[in-house]
C-alpha cells in the first residue's frame, strides 16, 4: 500500500493548497502575532506553545496510526547531538528577537503584518544564505559531532511505540488540560 | 459557517486539525509539514542572479536545490490562506507596517531599532533553523509527533535560548 505520493505538477498544486490549509489554521489560532509568540517564551500567554503540543499529540496518535496500517511513511531527521542542540539555542533567540518563525512570519503577511515580510523574511533569507555558504566548513567536522542516525524514542527504548505515545499523550495531554484551567 | 468566522478557535481546535493537515500530508505528498528549507532555496534562487557559478558550485545548494518544490508552494500558499482566514474574522484585514504592540511598550517606536534587530532575529531564525535542519514546523510538528530524538532535543533547545532571552529582555514588560 503506502502513500499516494501524488507527483508532478499536481504535486506543486497539492503543496499550494496543503499551504493555504496550514495558513488558514496559523491565523485562525492566533499564533500568527509577534506578541504572542513574545509572551509564549516570556511565560506569559502560553497559546503558542498549547496549540503546538495539541498538533504534536494529534499527529503522533494519527501519524503512528497510519504507519501501522501501512498508508504512510516515517521521515525522521537524523539525531546529529552539536547541530540539533546549537542550531535550536541559536534559533530559539532568533525567534524571540523577531517575534516570528518560518511558517507565521510568512502567515503574519497575509494577516497584514508587514513586519514580518520587512525584517523576518530579509532576515531568514540572509541566515539561510550565510548557512550555505557555512555549510562547507563544518559538514565533515562539527555536523559529524554526535551523530546517532535516524533515531525515535521508541527506537532508543527498544519499546513499542504505543507504549510510549500512550504515556506521553496523557502527561502531556493532561499538562495541556491542567494549563489550560490556570488561564495560561 | 460561523466557525469559519471567529476570530479565534480554541488551541485544542487548531492543535487538532494541524494533526489532521500533517497526517494528510504524510500521505498525499509522503512528506511532512514544514517550511524552513524553501528559505535556503529561495536564497540560492536570489543569490544566482548575480554569481550563478557560485551557487552551482556550493555543496549545500547541491543538496538543497534552487528549485520550486512541494515545499516551496507550501510556503506560497501560507499568505493567501492566512488572508482568507482574517478576512472572514470580524475585524477588517488592514495591511500595515505598524511595530508590534509588546515591542513598542519595551523599546519605543523607533523604526531603525526594529530594522536592526527584527533582521538579527531573522537571520539568526535562518542559520539556526538550517543548522537544526528544521524549523518550527518540519523539526518540532512533525518530528516532535514522530517522536524523533533529533526534534525534541532542538524543541527543547529552542525554548531554553528562547525563554532565556526573554528573561532579560522583558523582564520588566
Amino acid at each position: 500500500m503506502g502513500p499516494l505520493e501524488i507527483t508532478g505538477t499536481a504535486r506543486l498544486v497539492l503543496g499550494f493548497v496543503t499551504g493555504i490549509l496550514f495558513g488558514f489554521i496559523l491565523q485562525k489560532a492566533q499564533v500568527t502575532k509577534y506578541d504572542k509568540i513574545v509572551a509564549f517564551f516570556a511565560l506569559k500567554d502560553l497559546t503558542v506553545l498549547k496549540v503546538m503540543l495539541a498538533a504534536i499529540l494529534s499527529g503522533m496518535v494519527g501519524v503512528y496510526f497510519l504507519h501501522g496500517i501501512d498508508l504512510v511513511n516515517l521521515h525522521i531527521k537524523p539525531t546529529l547531538l552539536g547541530a540539533n542542540i546549537l542550531g535550536g539555542l541559536i534559533f530559539g533567540v532568533g525567534m524571540l528577537l523577531l517575534g516570528f518563525c518560518p511558517g507565521t512570519c510568512v502567515a503574519a503577511v497575509g494577516e497584514g503584518k508587514l513586519d514580518g515580510l520587512f525584517r523576518g523574511i530579509v532576515g531568514i533569507l540572509i541566515g539561510a544564505a550565510l548557512y550555505s555558504e557555512v555549510y562547507p566548513l563544518i559538514q565533515n567536522n562539527f555536523l559529524k559531532m554526535g551523530d546517532y542516525g535516524k533515531l525515535t524514542v521508541p527506537t532508543l527504548l527498544d519499546m513499542n511505540p504505543w507504549l510510549v505515545i500512550v504515556p506521553v499523550v496523557i502527561i502531556l495531554g493532561g499538562s495541556l488540560v491542567w494549563l489550560d484551567h490556570k488561564g495560561l | 459557517m460561523n466557525w469559519l468566522r471567529r476570530e479565534e478557535w480554541p488551541w485544542w481546535q487548531a492543535g487538532l486539525l494541524l494533526g489532521l493537515l500533517n497526517m494528510a500530508v504524510f500521505y498525499t505528498a509522503n512528506y511532512y509539514l514544514s517550511a524552513s528549507t524553501t528559505f535556503s532555496r529561495a536564497a540560492g534562487m536570489l543569490m544566482g542572479i548575480f554569481a550563478p557559478d557560485h551557487v552551482a558550485a556550493n555543496a549545500y545548494w547541491q543538496q538543497v536545490k534552487p528549485i520550486v518544490d512541494w515545499q516551496f508552494m507550501l510556503i506560497l500558499g501560507v499568505p493567501i490562506g492566512a488572508y482568507i482566514a482574517a478576512r472572514l474574522s470580524p475585524r477588517a484585514v488592514k495591511f500595515t507596517a505598524e511595530l508590534p504592540r509588546t515591542w513598542v511598550d519595551r523599546f519605543g517606536d523607533n523604526s531603525a531599532r526594529r530594522w536592526g534587530v527584527g533582521v538579527l532575529g531573522g537571520i539568526f531564525v535562518g542559520f539556526g533553523a538550517r543548522l537544526a535542519d528544521g524549523c518550527t514546523s518540519g523539526h518540532a510538528l512533525s518530528g516532535g509527533l514522530q517522536l524523533a530524538v533529533s526534534s525534541w532535543i532542538f524543541l527543547a533547545a529552542m525554548m531554553l535560548s528562547g525563554m532565556t532571552m526573554a528573561r532579560f529582555i522583558f523582564r520588566r514588560a
